[in-house]
């Protein structure tokens, strides 16, 4: 086996860079990466490896009567062709709940399902020879509207969510239900402002599609080299699939090109492990894109009605919201995005009443879970048009109004949570509306520098000019009393020259958002030593250490690398000479919701939180609905920047997926069936959408986490959809409750 | 089929099936995966090549149609095992996150500076916009290209 060890290491071998905890450092990976040498899943390669092609379902909702893959193992080049009836272990998987079948036997649930796999020798004979199998579907109606699915037959008869601590809601196709009681939930007040608001189906689009390789290991296991964000966990969902005991699979990270939450649900990995356990031969799978769009879950769609009553000074006394997402076919995340949705429903202000509903349905649409914010990012575009909404009606400046009733420590959350620790939102929102926006530039300019850019669609006539402004907040790291632990490995010994070299091994995914990076920092500086080196990720050697997402990463990881690097350096100093010690941190504990009141059971449901403002100018030419966002100015909660260069970069990335969902993201789907699954008709974010993002750091340390860091990944994307459509109803006038908002809601 | 490609100055000759890519072929007969796959339809630059001193998509040249052509991938910007400018420049700046996008903008940022030297925002904006990135929002891509131009080539 001619495995390409040399290529899975690079970019985690080079320790070039050199700066400790809070300096800027170039990425340990940025040359490989520069060179094009870093090895992405996609770039992997064994000898004898087979290509797998993934058959999928043309329907949202049908009944499967029969699969003849005869045709297909006839055709030249394939190896082997797989159905339901070749998975050797467990049917079904799911990040939180089993409820996904590896692959479809009698029923498929959502447009783009697995239903069979092919093994060939090149990818085009995959292709070809998937076309031969023939599938006869009967097709039965597909639940595809939020608001009826509670009515609809239940497209999971067993309701896989039931017995999980969840509000008792006996409708159908309920995933989950929140009802969170706060104070007087009738409380009135002197005035009040409603609005119904929707968001449509983002999609992550990273930029790698999905890929992994497979490689038997000749005693019944298997390796896969996978884009993943949790090693421990896909292989928790992987070794049943296949029949086998979790150490006789080894999930290892390879070259990331991207996550945004897209990589935390299993993708080719049971699949590719199937096949190459079939064929005893290396197995490498790549998506198209068409096949990544619908091989990953994506942000949920809401509707969310929402009324916020307050006093005529601008005290908000009651807010009021009901929320309902769109699970799509399989479970994933949805729950914890529903609690998030739920959770920070009223934006980071203080209330003492409030009445929130949050429910998250199952329906024939394309799954839905993770994506960057998820379920603040939805419940920051209502509470801050809300915000606007009544600043507008009270004559209030609408940065006076957030000011007035932004939340600080000792405040109650509509939880219960007292705010504790770190939670400078008044702060934020001072430092954001103190940048400077830059004038208007005069006329004429280059159609560059306008709506309509080079397609040269005005000269400067109809072009109005809006400044809106918007505040949001999350959570940092996992809630409701999981315990999301990190894991981290450090060996030291005794080098050349008599010099101290360590190596750190932690299963933290590098995405792309600069973990090692972080690793590394902190090892140096808690070891006080250049010679550190991180191990490849793999779950082989080192337990979990959870996922990264939830901005949670650079937390945890810093605090299980410190922990172990301490108590590795006391054994050391204490004259051992070879130590390895493996140390778990945890965050605080956090407690589950009551079901019924929807107020946590204990000290506190979340960990810590962050929060962001932002401050947006755009030019909308009002006769064409076109659009050129000019500048950004934001000021982000961030605890402690450990590389702050890496820390501007995540709030100018962050910033950008945020604006394409205001003005261009969108899933499109007719009955449940994806029209939009490409790059060409799905849009994101080019160089000539992207304005200048001025960021500033607010660095007020959180108390219990390592070296007072907190998370800064997810801030930006929540808040910044809500401040771009806050200029544009600003330079338009209109309501603009739906996004992405289309040029037929801007133009006059 | 057989064809014989010239990449960064090396001659190959290959067997390729007729329908494949030149990004196919580069990738996965020539063992040169820096230009990257993320669309195959030229929409997003990731496998952005110089083919006779032009930038293309080689997701949408066909691997036949390059022979007797000078093929110019990202492997083939450094040379005696220095950083091409712009390299250097994007690893400096922080214009790299995942790298998925980096070879493609690479590419098209070093043919952008060998035709235009000095760009101002506009300019790097319009030729940079066929190159997609998911990470960054553009700012530090912006940075890299304005520290590389002022640089020499």
């Amino acid at each position: 086996m001619n495995l390409p060890s040399n290529r899975l290491l690079q970019g985690r071998e080079s320790q070039l860079e050199l700066g400790r905890v809070g300096e800027s450092v170039r990425r340990v990976d940025a040359i490989p990466k520069v060179t094009g040498e870093f090895a992405y899943a996609s770039d992997l390669f064994a000898a004898g490896m087979l290509w797998g092609h993934t058959v999928r379902s043309p329907h949202a909702h049908a009944r499967i009567v029969e699969i003849d893959i005869s045709q297909a193992l006839a055709m030249p080049g394939v190896h082997a062709v797989l159905t339901h009836d070749d998975v050797p272990g467990a049917r079904t998987y799911g990040l939180e709940f089993s409820d996904q079948p590896v692959l479809a036997s009698d029923r498929v649930r959502y447009f783009g399902e697995a239903v069979a796999l092919v093994a060939a020798e090149h990818p085009e004979q995959a292709r070809r020879a998937a076309e031969r199998i023939a599938v006869e579907y009967e097709p039965l109606e597909p639940v595809v509207d939020p608001e009826r699915a509670a009515e609809q037959p239940p497209l999971h008869e067993e309701n896989p969510t039931a017995g999980h601590g969840f509000r008792d809601d006996p409708r159908p196709n309920v995933l989950r239900s929140i009802v969170i009681r706060h104070g007087d939930p009738d409380a009135e007040g002197e005035i009040s402002v409603s609005g119904v608001y929707e968001l449509g189906m983002q999609d992550q689009a990273f930029l790698g599609p999905e890929s992994g390789l497979a490689v038997p290991d000749a005693e019944g296991g298997v390796d896969i080299y996978v884009a993943t964000q949790w090693l421990h966990v896909d292989r928790d969902q992987v070794a049943p699939c296949l029949g086998l005991e979790k150490e006789q699979v080894r999930i290892h990270l390879s070259g990331v090109g991207g996550a945004f939450g897209g990589r935390e649900d299993l993708s080719m990995q049971v699949h590719g492990a199937m096949l190459a356990l079939h064929t005893s031969r290396p197995v490498k799978m790549v998506y198209s894109r068409e096949e990544s769009f619908v091989g990953h879950v994506h942000r949920h769609p809401a509707k969310i009605w929402m009324e916020h009553r307050a006093t005529k000074a601008g005290r908000l006394v009651n807010v009021r919201a009901r929320i309902l997402l769109d699970g799509g076919a399989y479970a994933s995340s949805s729950a914890a995005v529903t609690s998030n949705a739920a959770c920070f429903a009223v934006g980071p202000y203080q209330v003492e009443n409030a009445l929130i509903e949050c429910t998250c349905l199952y329906s024939n649409n394309p799954p839905c879970g993770a994506m960057r914010g998820f379920g603040a990012v939805q419940s920051c575009f209502a509470h801050e048009a809300q915000m606007d909404k009544l600043a507008a009606e009270l004559g209030i400046d609408p940065v006076e109004l957030r000011l007035l009733n932004a939340l600080s420590p000792g405040d109650t959350l509509p939880t219960g949570q007292k705010v504790a620790g770190s939670f400078p939102a008044a702060e934020v929102i001072r430092r954001a509306a103190e940048l400077r926006v830059p004038e208007p530039e005069e006329l004429p300019r280059d159609p560059i520098r306008l709506p309509g850019g080079a397609g040269n669609t005005t000269h400067g006539q109809g072009v109005k000019r809006g400044v809106g402004f918007a505040v949001g907040f999350k959570n940092v790291c996992y809630s409701e009393g999981f315990d999301d632990s990190t894991a981290a490995r450090v060996k030291l010994w005794k080098g050349a020259d008599d010099e101290l070299v360590g190596e750190v091994h932690c299963a933290a995914c590098e995405v792309g958002q600069g973990v090692t990076n972080v690793i590394l920092q902190v090892a140096r500086t808690e070891l006080g030593t250049e010679n550190v080196a991180l191990a490849p990720g793999s779950t082989a050697g080192v337990d979990s250490a959870g996922s990264a997402s939830a901005s949670r990463l650079t937390w945890m990881a810093a605090g299980a690398v410190r922990l172990a690097c301490r108590d590795a350096l006391a054994e050391y100093q204490a004259g051992r000479q070879v130590v390895d010690v493996e140390r778990t941190y945890h965050h605080p504990r956090t407690a589950p919701l009551d079901p019924e009141t929807g107020q946590v059971k204990g000290d506190r449901v979340h960990v810590a939180y962050m929060c962001a403002a932002m401050r947006v100018v755009v030019d909308v030419d009002v006769e064409l609905g076109l659009t050129r966002v000019v500048w950004i100015g934001t000021a982000q909660d961030v605890g402690k920047a450990l590389n702050p260069q890496a820390v501007h970069g995540q709030i100018e990335g962050g910033t950008a997926q945020g604006l394409g969902l205001a003005l261009m993201e969108e899933i499109q789907t007719r009955d449940g069936l994806i029209t939009n699954a490409s790059f060409t008709d799905y849009l994101i974010p080019t160089t000539l959408d992207m304005p200048p993002v001025e960021a500033e750091l607010v660095e007020e340390e959180e108390p219990e986490a390592p070296y007072g860091v907190k998370g800064v990944g997810e801030p930006p994307t929540v808040v910044s959809t809500a401040a771009v459509v806050s200029a544009l109803r600003a330079a338009t006038g209109r309501e603009l409750a739906r996004v992405p908002v289309r040029l037929d809601d801007l133009a006059l | 089929m057989k064809i014989t490609l010239r990449v960064n100055g090396d001659v190959h000759e290959t067997d390729v099936w007729e329908g494949e890519s030149l990004l196919f072929a580069l990738r996965e007969r020539l063992g040169l995966p820096g230009s990257k796959n993320a669309c195959e339809q030229g929409e997003c630059g990731s496998c952005s090549v110089l083919l006779d001193g032009e930038l293309v998509c080689s997701c949408l040249v066909l691997a036949a149609q390059a022979e007797g052509h000078d093929v110019v991938t990202v492997e083939g910007l450094a040379s005696d095992g220095q950083l091409h400018p712009v390299q250097q420049a994007f690893a400096e700046t922080g214009a790299v996150q995942c790298g998925f996008c980096t070879p493609g903008l690479i590419v098209a940022t070093a043919d952008l500076l060998a035709h235009n030297p000095d760009p101002n925002d506009d300019e790097i904006r319009e030729a940079l916009s066929g190159n997609l990135c998911r990470c960054t929002g553009y700012a530090k891509i912006f940075d890299a290209v304005r520290l590389a131009a002022g640089r020499p080539l």
